[in-house]
């Protein structure tokens, strides 16, 4: 289990954020989703080690094999890399 | 805890600082906004503390030294961002275009290649080429001799500060 935390907000499907603790484009990222207050699920792989690390990096990579932050999956099927404020924008209906 | 508790602003301003100067003296320029700049100066503290290096704040270090060189601050990919995007990966480091406020720094695609590539690259020793085969051009500055083996001269010689175009295919 990636141990996600919960942001409440309006319903836009699930929507999950990989990200890194120090990362400031994460940071960014978090602060439009924020904004934008929609709910989404979030987990700082920094933050995690082992096979939890692991895990989560399993994940990143089916969604972008570059494996960089941050990685915004939306409702499962598409996903927006790195701060774009327009595609998350348009990943949401806003 | 928050994860920024542990480094104290007046050693972010301090480094901070001493990375301005240290990019001035060497054709080099930091984020001019500096908020931004000192956030992410906060995070390579925060990983000095972590991992005892700077390792890049915008990506995942592994926590061995060995693994993580090519992204200990200024990383390997610094250079080629900076002529492509005109900003490193986390925008700590601008072009002269950026700084000067005439394009603004932004999220970048990735140029560090995969785990898996890395690892592959680090057991097949690419290294050792053979005689006679460089794996990179080498540039030099026709004003000061400097050479450097990468794809692309520096926008500014890190010596004399001359110019892209003062520099000539060497080897
Ligand atoms: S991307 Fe920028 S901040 Fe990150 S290690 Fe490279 S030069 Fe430093």
């Amino acid at each position: 289990m990636i141990p996600f935390t919960h942001v409440d907000g309006k319903n836009c499907g699930r929507i999950e954020f990989y990200g890194l603790s120090t990362c400031i484009w994460c940071r960014k990222t978090r602060q439009l989703l924020d904004r934008l207050g929609v709910a989404y699920d979030y987990v700082y792989v920094d933050l995690l080690s082992g096979a939890e690390q692991e895990k989560a990096m399993a994940e990143v990579r089916r969604w972008n094999p570059n494996e960089s932050f941050p990685t915004v999956v939306f409702a499962g099927s598409s996903c927006v890399l790195g701060f774009d404020e327009a595609k998350i924008r348009a990943a949401v209906g806003q | 805890m928050s994860a920024t508790a542990a480094v104290s602003d007046k050693a972010v301003d301090a480094l901070l600082e001493k990375l301005e100067r240290e990019a001035e003296a060497s054709g080099y320029r930091l984020n001019p906004d500096r908020e931004f700049a000192r956030e992410l100066v906060r995070s390579l503290l925060l990983n000095q503390e972590r991992y005892g290096y700077w390792a890049c704040p915008c990506r995942l270090a592994a926590g061995v030294k060995a693994e993580d060189l090519d992204i200990i601050c200024p990383c390997d990919y610094r250079d080629a961002d900076l002529n492509e995007f005109g900003a490193c990966f986390c925008a700590l480091y601008v072009s002269a275009e950026v700084a000067a406020g005439e394009r603004p720094a932004a999220s970048i695609p990735e140029r560090r290649p995969p785990a898996a590539a890395r690892r592959a690259a680090r057991a097949d020793g690419s290294l050792a080429t053979p005689a006679g085969r460089l794996p990179l051009p080498v540039w030099r500055c026709k004003v000061c001799g400097y050479l450097c083996a990468r794809e692309e001269p520096p926008g500014v010689c890190p010596i004399c500060k001359a110019k892209k175009e003062r520099f000539e295919r060497f080897i």
